[in-house]
Parts: C-alpha cells; structure tokens; sequence
C-alpha cells in the first residue's frame, strides 16, 4: 500500500482552498466532502494572509502547503522554506511554474528546486507531467510522490493524456502519484483512481462549482467509488468485435 | 444632546448618521480623521450598484437589499443609471455562460447591441451581459453629498477618537478593520484600483472583464478617467499596490480596449475590505454597541440597508435580517 511520506489518508481527495467564494463556503465543502488534506499558497497567487492562513489551519485537516506562483527554483525554494516555519510541516507541494498562462511546470526548475528541498529534509509533492524521464529524475532527487497534471491547471478538461499517464503509473509501482490539475468532474477523479493513481488534488472544479460543497461531496464519492474499483480488480476491457472462434452456424455444443 | 455616537466617518458611518436621523435619533458622528479621505477604505471603492452582477458571488441577501441602494443613494448624490456590461475576452467564452448562469436581471448582447450601448467597443467584443436595472455613482463625490446633506441637518462629523468602553448611552461602531480586535471574526481582504485618464475612450456605464484568473471592472468617472479595479488578495498588508497587480489590471484592460495603454496614470491605490467569513456584511450587537462592519467589496451597494437596520433596532429594538451571530 503506497502512502504519502507515511501518511495514509482515509479518503484519497486532497482539496485546494483559492477562489471559493468567502471562506466560509471553503469551509463547508471540507466538512461536506470530508477531504483529509488542504493545500494552501503562501504567494498571492491564490491570495495569502495571516488571517485566512489561520482559517485553513482552523479546517483540521493535513496542510499541503505549496509554491504556487513561483517560476523559479529560487522563489519556490525560499516560499518553501517560508512555509515550513509557518506551517510546521515537512510536507510541500512544489510548483514552479514555466508559463503563466498555461501555468505548466518549468521541467528544469522542479529538478532543481527538488534537489535542494530534499536534501533538507522537505517532503516534496512535485507537481510534474507525465514525463518518464522527469519522473525518473525526481525520484532520483528524493522524492517519494509524484504528482502528474490531468491537464492544465483550471482547465477542467480531465485526464489529457491516459496512454502517458497509464506508462507513468506502471513505471513507477513504489512511488505514491496524486493526479494534481486539471480535473474538472468527479468521473475525471473516479478514472484516475480506478487507473491506480493513489489520490487527487482538485481546486477549479469545487471552488467554482455552483454549489461548491456539493461538488466537493460529489468528489469525495467518486473517489471511494474509484478507489474501491481499483482495490476491486476491474475486469479489463475485451474487444468482442474481433472474432475469435466463430460460433455461428457451427456445431459448439 | 445626541441620543447615539457613531465611530467612523466612512460609508457606513455617514449612513448610519442618516438611518438614525430618519428615525428621530440625534446623532453624534465622530472620526480620528475628520471626513472622508484617503485613509478610509470607502475612498478607495469602485461606486458600483451592482446587486445582479454581485449576485453570482455573493450571498442572496446582497442582491435584495443591494436592488435599493441606487434609490436611496439618489437622494443625496448624482446616480448614473446605465446599466452594467460584462464582457469576456474570445477565448474565455464559457466564462461569459457561467456569468449569465448565476445571475439575473441580464439580457445577452450580440455584437449589435454592444455597438449601440458603447459604440467605442464595436468591433472588438461581440458577446456580452447587460444588466440594464445597475448604476454607478462617484464615490468621492458621493462621500462629500452625503456629508454636506448630513451638515444641513446639523450634524457634523467630529475629528475624534473614543472607543466604544468610552461611551456612555448607545454606540455604532462602524470602524471597520480598526474595530478588529472587537470582531475576532473579521479579516482583511486587500484591494487595489487604478486611476487612468484616457480622454480617447468614450465609455458611458461600467464594463466588467471575465477572466479566469484576472478579472477587471473599469467604471467611468467622467472627463475622460477611468477607475480600473479591483484586485481581491486574502491580505492585511497595507503596502502600496504591487508591480503584479498594476501588471494584471493594465493588461486586462489593454485587453478590453487598447486605447487605455495611452492613458495617463493619475492615481494608483491600495486598501483593506473588512470580511466576515462568508463575505457578507452584517450587524454584532455587543452590549450598547451595534457593529457594522464586514462590508467586503460592498460597502456603497450594502451601508444603506446596513444603517436602515441598525437605526430601526435602536428605535424599536426589531432586527432584521442582516444582524449576525458573531
């Protein structure tokens, strides 16, 4: 059974905590989807400050603090460091962002920046692609988890790639992998899990629902639903139109 | 002499002074400041009485008591009834669907009806919302109306300080995120505008931008200046606005109009909201002291109705809907 640095979760829904509508609301689709886990941002990005920093903490829930908004090693590095004082955890959700509109993660910079934060002691939840290579090369840095895009972050578009995810996850069996961005219906979270991703991490797709505690439960059923699927030994696919033994017409009693 | 001390010279402040007259009371308005200015956060507002348009955001409670607020402002200052025009750029189409979802009192525009509503954005937008019951109004302006209307009824705001333990008789505390260490509940919510003269851009009622990521509203204040606004950061910093969000605001609104990349910079602002948790203003009783604060991004759109009801319990002691738990 893979964990997350040792933490097994009894629901594998991590949630973000930007753009819902009052904090108040954010704290509803957390107590409605009971999610274990909240990821929170300490550069404007997705807003910070003391007070709603507090609130977030106030959720009881695992702290995933990331580095969203950074688009160099540099900067991830120090607001990593800056969480870790502020947050006391080991745990950090590492973005370094290479484009920003599409917000897709600078390759170069991760490696980097996952170098020195594990040498430290962080407990890096890299925010990638499904690059093999990369992967290989994060792993090789320390890290334990991989978090791999659906598609680009609050694009909703789901699972872009599921050839390359599919190789991702059967290349890397030890490693803990967390489907981070771009999911957007909680059938795009059940298919990653039933694929044997081991959780999701989700922010667009509540928080800009219209009923964002609603959307958050409707996310945490597809979840167990896909989890237990995946637990479950689906059957596989068959291609029924390709004929194997004819029987039509032929004496197979 | 006065039967009520209101704290705080702000939008809410004003209004309560105004609620409480209506209902007979006599109040004394006090502010560490004196009147309106630069160091309130009603100064820094964008002036929109915008209820439908706040709506797809908001509690349903800003947009019934929001609908009134541009009769009751007309009373003391110009109200500007254009309507509002929300627009998406090309690509972020679906935004502008969203948009209509959660919303009402919009009718859609095609790129005709754009044209004759604002015949400067002919050819660039095709598709939008007008929500033609909204106005504007300035809001500096409309600080200094309703203080003079205040004065011609004999009160004047006093530049003094007592907190709400100094007062004996009834308070309203209307300081916002001065009475912090009051409301443990209150959080600041920074914001940042920009003042852009751009006499070239002949824009006659607010536009809203969608974006995913960096929405814009620029309200018209006459002579050619435009307010560009507002950024909405979980912040108490009260720094001067930051490069990325002068960055985000010029750009989305060089993305509404290019015209304003020649515009001239004539103020650049930042200040703090005071938020309750769910983002909607609201009435704390403590004691002899009614708190209205938490006015969020709606402190033109909600004070009146704020003020109306805090002066209505003091009259009769009933509450109405936007008192609060605390």
């Amino acid at each position: 059974m893979r964990d997350f640095y040792g933490v097994s979760l009894p629901l594998p829904l991590m949630l973000g905590t930007a753009r819902y509508p009052s904090p108040a609301v954010m704290e509803a689709a957390f107590r409605q989807s009971a999610a274990p886990v909240a990821t929170v941002s300490l550069r404007r990005e997705q807003g910070a400050g003391q007070a709603f920093w507090d609130m977030v903490r106030g959720l009881g829930v695992h702290l995933l603090p990331n580095t969203a908004g950074c688009h160099s090693a540099r900067e991830a590095i120090t607001t990593a460091q800056m969480a870790r004082e502020y947050f006391e955890t080991n745990w950090i959700k590492l973005e370094v962002i290479g484009h920003a509109d599409t917000l897709q993660p600078d390759p170069f910079g991760l490696i980097e920046a996952a170098e020195v934060l594990c040498a430290d002691g962080f407990e890096v939840f890299p925010y990638t692609t499904e690059d093999q290579i990369l992967a290989a090369r994060l792993v090789d840095a320390g890290c334990r988890v991989l978090m791999p895009w659906g598609a680009p972050i609050g694009s909703g578009l789901g699972l872009n790639n599921l050839h390359g995810l599919r190789s991702l996850r059967a290349a890397f069996p030890d490693v803990a992998m967390v489907i981070d961005a771009g999911l957007g219906l909680p059938s795009h979270a059940a298919q990653a899990l039933e694929m044997g991703f081991d959780a999701v991490l989700l922010n667009t797709a509540v928080a800009e629902a219209e009923d964002p505690a609603a959307m958050a439960e409707a996310f945490a059923l597809a979840c167990r639903a896909g989890a237990l699927a995946a637990a479950s030994g689906p059957m596989g696919q068959r291609d029924m139109a390709v004929p194997s033994t004819p029987v039509i017409g032929k004496a197979w009693l | 002499m006065s039967d009520v001390t209101i704290i705080g010279a702000g939008v809410a402040g004003l209004w309560a002074a105004r609620a409480c007259l209506a209902q007979g009371l006599r109040p004394r308005l006090i502010d560490r400041k004196g009147t309106p200015g630069p160091h309130g956060c009603s100064w820094w507002a964008g002036g929109m009485l915008a209820p439908f348009c706040e709506g797809a955001l908001s509690e349903p409670a800003v947009v019934t008591h929001g609908r009134r607020a541009a009769a009751l402002w007309r009373e003391v200052t110009e109200v500007t009834h254009k309507g509002t025009l929300v627009l998406a750029p090309e690509r972020d189409r679906a935004e502008l669907q969203r948009f209509a979802a959660r919303t009402e009192g919009h009718s859609i525009c095609d790129a005709e009806a754009i044209a004759t509503l604002e015949p400067d954005f002919a050819p660039r937008h095709r598709r939008g919302l007008f929500f033609a019951e909204e106005a504007h109004l300035n809001p500096r302006q409309a600080l200094h109306d309703l203080t003079q209307t205040l004065a011609a009824q004999g009160v004047e705001i006093e530049t003094t300080f007592l907190a709400p333990s100094e007062i004996a008789g009834p308070a309203i505390d209307c300081r916002g995120m001065a009475a912090s260490d009051a409301l443990p509940g209150l959080r600041a919510v920074r914001g940042e505008m920009i003042l852009l003269r751009a006499p070239e851009i002949t824009l006659t009622r607010p536009i809203r931008l969608l974006h995913p990521r960096h929405p814009l509203y620029v309200v018209p204040r006459g002579d050619g200046i435009y307010m560009l606004g507002a950024t909405q950061i979980e912040s108490a910093s009260r720094a001067k606005i930051t490069a990325r969000s002068a960055l985000e605001l010029l750009s989305a609104a060089y993305a509404l109009d290019p015209r304003f990349a020649e515009g001239e910079i004539i103020e650049m602002g930042a200040n703090l909201r005071p938020a309750f948790a769910n983002n909607l203003p609201g009435i704390v009783q403590r004691g002899t002291t009614l708190h209205l604060n938490g006015l969020f991004r709606h402190g033109f759109l909600m004070a009146p109705a704020l003020a109306e009801q805090a002066a209505e319990f003091l009259a009769t002691a009933a509450t109405g809907d936007l008192f609060r738990e605390d």
